[in-house]
């Protein structure tokens, strides 16, 4: 069974990338050591440095036990995609269970401005995944970017900002094992092709966390890439976000409309049928949309598309 | 050299800055001044097409750059390293400057500013200045004090110079009328400029430009006292540097008897090899320019050659209540070269005007809320770290790495608690959240709920609800349909199919 997870964020950042060699504008000597120094004292200005690339498993390891992180939006509105998830998974041969004491990330709360309530939230979290991975769990999946990028980038710090030290270190590692359904298809199970058949002509929208916070670049149009009978097609402007961002669209309702305007009419030039993302909470919002203004076009998750067959 | 290398915390924070003067506060919420301008079709237009082009022109140069990664890094640590040891490193500045003949000003606060430049200008017994753009001095309401005073300052920058005409005010760090069209231009410089030809006088920008140019270059002979701001101020020789596209700056900077010269603290560099990084990172993400036309540095008085009576006011005004917090320093890490508005799907729709601060956009949204200080209550400032979907497009192009959107999320939490301090009772917002983190603290409460939300999907029909939603909800279902519960919630599934296996 593989053990191995990711590097923390301090182990990724590596300091000397910025000394010596990597460097072409000159005067490394002087910049270059300042550098070094200011960047093992302060990790943080390395910001998101690329992930290490994971061995994918061999041919010996090919049952993992994968627990199902299913985020609140996937338990009490989108199950579809929680199911397809594990219709996916278990297609794939691996084994996958749900800790049911789970319940939310808290990323509503961290970014609205409640980190304190969040901090419990995370604790909550935490403690769940924790014992996930200590009854022989090897990686915790979501299918969401928004919701692992949360689990990644803010529980630790959440955790700080309370002032519970343990529970960030804990969090760090419980973080280390968490994967976005792309990135643990593609990364860890060294997957592309999974075996779904797809005839529908789909768009392809890289929601803003996934993109961003995790960086999981061309993955999932890998998987896509991937599927039977799919017509893929380009959605110009893909990157710009939707305009959803969780309370963003409620309490700056009419810009989170504006810039959902543009998105919509960027689908609708694809002339696709299905939109697709790996948020189902950024697809809520561009689904809305679409379905209000009664155009046709509807949105489905990316481990729907993947997890289907037909 | 000394290399600092701590951040210390805990520092007592200086006072905020001064909203009574200047710009940094606008009247209403973010979101009810984002309303009207969202209606503005011309606005919508403008913008769209102005932010498109300096984002694929910006996204070309700074793909060229090989190691474009690296001189970010290099931006921010020098960044960094100048932010922990500013005190020595102004005091430096100041000691250069003063020993090549200028005089330095320090001022806490935009008031103080505005009088010692005032002072300034009256000393000469000009009753004019001319101006290179600064974003110094249009947070500080420069152009307005000395207005009252009866001393007129011309702005000599083209995009300034058409704010200032049509009694506007900037909306754009970089491009301050990027709000207008040309053929608005045209209609302001005919308004505007008494000795403008009308006949001759189209909206093609050469013929704007060429328009411009015959008016200020009178303005440029006759003026005998400048007013600047400074990219870079550099302590180890007290060199002041100004960066920009025009000539206007130049011509500022070289023609009249007197410099004066506003520069905000967070300004200084710690030597010219500095510059190196910072005069790569600027002008490609702010113009999308390989470099920029005019870069002039000074070095306090040449004698014979250039003004001889040289000034500069070291500005203060919520910087060092910034600097105090360490999230909050690293805002002012800024290099104003606005590529972060460029990129930002709200600034792209509202414009600068919504965000009430002459610094809008992501970076705005950061910087002014740490400047004046978070209320925790009806400011309007208090609205801006929301502006913002946290999309995070804004850290991605940021030349010195400014993670802006965890500064936005630092931010919101300091509103909310600011808010709860200050009250006894709870925002109806802050009561829902509760709530939701009690109900979510719990697996057992957490089902129930999801199993009550299920049977919500009876009272929604085609999208929408049957009964009106209660706000904030409404704001949902106002502009999309409402995604309808299902039968049963993924746990529930779960259970059925999978009893006993969790």
């Amino acid at each position: 069974m593989r053990k191995g997870g990711r590097k923390t964020t301090s182990q990724r950042v590596d300091a000397r990338r910025f000394c010596g060699e990597g460097r072409t504008h000159g005067h490394s000597d002087h910049h270059g050591c300042r550098l070094h120094v200011h960047v093992d004292r302060f990790e943080a200005l390395g910001g998101q440095a690329p992930l290490d690339p994971l061995d994918p498993l061999d041919g010996e390891e090919t049952r993992m036990r994968i627990a199902l992180f299913v985020t609140c939006l996937g338990d009490v509105l989108f199950p579809d995609v929680a199911r397809a998830t594990v219709t996916l998974l278990e297609r794939l041969g691996h084994e996958v269970v749900f800790p049911e004491a789970q319940t939310c990330c808290g990323q509503m709360h961290t970014n609205t401005g409640y980190q304190h309530d969040a901090a419990g939230l995370v604790r909550h979290h935490v403690d769940v995944f924790e014992r996930a991975l200590a009854e022989g769990c090897d990686a915790i999946v979501a299918p969401s970017g928004s919701c692992v990028g949360s689990v990644r980038h803010q529980h630790a710090a959440v955790a700080r900002r309370a002032g519970d030290e343990p529970l960030a270190a804990r969090a760090e590692v419980v973080a280390a094992r968490t994967y976005e359904l792309s990135e643990l298809l593609v990364d860890v199970l060294g997957v592309t092709d999974v075996g779904a058949a797809y005839p529908h002509r789909v768009t392809y929208h890289p929601t803003c966390h996934s993109l961003r916070l995790l960086g999981v670049g061309d993955r999932p149009l890998r998987l896509l890439r991937a599927v039977r009978g799919i017509d893929l097609v380009e959605l110009p402007a893909a990157d710009t976000c939707c305009g959803f961002g969780g309370t963003f669209a409620v309490k700056n309702a009419d810009t989170s409309t504006a810039i959902l305007a543009d998105k919509m009419s960027s689908v609708l030039t694809t002339r696709a049928e299905v939109v697709t993302a790996g948020d189902a909470s950024c697809l809520m919002h561009i689904g809305g949309g679409l379905s209000r203004l009664r155009t046709g076009v509807r949105t489905v998750h990316l481990a729907e598309i993947l997890a289907s067959t037909t | 050299m000394s290399t600092f290398l701590g951040m210390p915390r805990g520092r007592v924070p200086g006072p905020p800055a001064d909203t009574a003067v200047g710009q940094l506060t606008g009247e209403r919420p973010f979101p009810a001044a984002a309303r009207d301008a969202l209606a503005d079709t011309r606005l919508r237009r403008n913008l769209a097409h102005a932010t498109a082009t300096i984002r694929s022109k910006r996204a070309a140069v700074v793909g060229e750059v090989p190691d474009w990664e690296a001189l970010r890094d290099a931006g921010s640590a020098i960044k960094a390293d100048t932010m922990a040891r500013l005190p020595e490193l102004l005091e430096e500045l100041e000691r250069n400057v003063t020993a090549r003949g200028g005089t330095v000003h320090w001022a806490r606060d935009a008031a103080e500013a505005n009088r010692i430049v005032l002072d300034l200008v009256r000393a000469t017994g000009a009753h004019e200045v001319v101006k290179v753009k600064s974003m110094a001095t249009q947070e500080i309401g420069l152009n307005e004090a000395l207005e009252a005073a009866g001393i007129t300052a011309h702005e000599t920058d083209l995009a300034e110079l058409i704010v200032q005409l049509g009694h506007d005010k900037p909306s754009h760090i970089l491009v301050p009328a990027i709000h207008r069209g040309r053929s608005e231009i045209r209609d302001i410089f005919a308004r505007e400029m008494a000795d403008v030809d009308l006949e001759t006088l189209t909206d093609e920008p050469s013929v704007l430009a060429a328009a411009a140019r015959t008016h200020l270059r009178e303005v440029f002979l006759r003026a005998r006292v400048a007013v600047s701001g400074a990219n870079f101020g550099v302590a180890e020789t007290g060199t002041l540097a100004v960066v920009e596209s025009e000539g206007n700056g130049r011509m500022c900077l070289t023609l009249p008897d007197t410099l004066i010269t506003i520069m905000g603290i967070e300004k200084v560099v710690p030597t010219w090899r500095d510059l190196e990084v910072f005069l790569q990172l600027l002008p490609r993400s702010s113009t999308g320019e390989r470099m920029n036309p005019y870069t002039s540095t000074w070095t306090g008085v040449t004698p014979g050659d250039g003004p001889q009576d040289v000034h500069l006011v070291l500005l203060d005004n919520g910087r060092t209540r910034a600097l105090a917090d360490d999230l909050g320093r690293t805002a002012l890490h800024c290099i104003r070269c606005s590529a972060c508005l460029n990129v930002c799907p709200v600034y792209e729709r509202t414009g600068g005007h919504a965000y009430g601060s002459v610094y809008p956009g992501p970076i705005g949204a950061v910087l002014t809320p740490f400047l004046t200080g978070v209320t925790g209550g009806e400011d309007p400032n208090d609205s801006l770290p929301y502006a913002s979907s946290l999309c995070g497009a804004c850290y991605d192009v940021c030349p010195v790495k400014i993670n802006i959107p965890d500064l936005l999320v630092e931010l919101r939490a300091e509103h909310t608690e600011a808010r709860a301090a200050a009250h006894h009772l709870p925002s109806p917002e802050a009561a829902a959240m509760a709530a939701a983190a009690w109900v979510m603290g719990d697996a057992t409460r957490f089902a129930r709920a999801g199993r009550a939300a299920t049977t919500a999907r009876h009272g929604i029909r085609r999208g929408r609800p049957l009964l009106p939603l209660p706000p904030p909800l409404n704001c949902w279902t106002a502009s999309r349909d409402a995604p309808s519960p299902p039968a049963e919630t993924f746990r529930d599934w779960w259970k059925r199919t999978r009893g006993g296996r969790s």
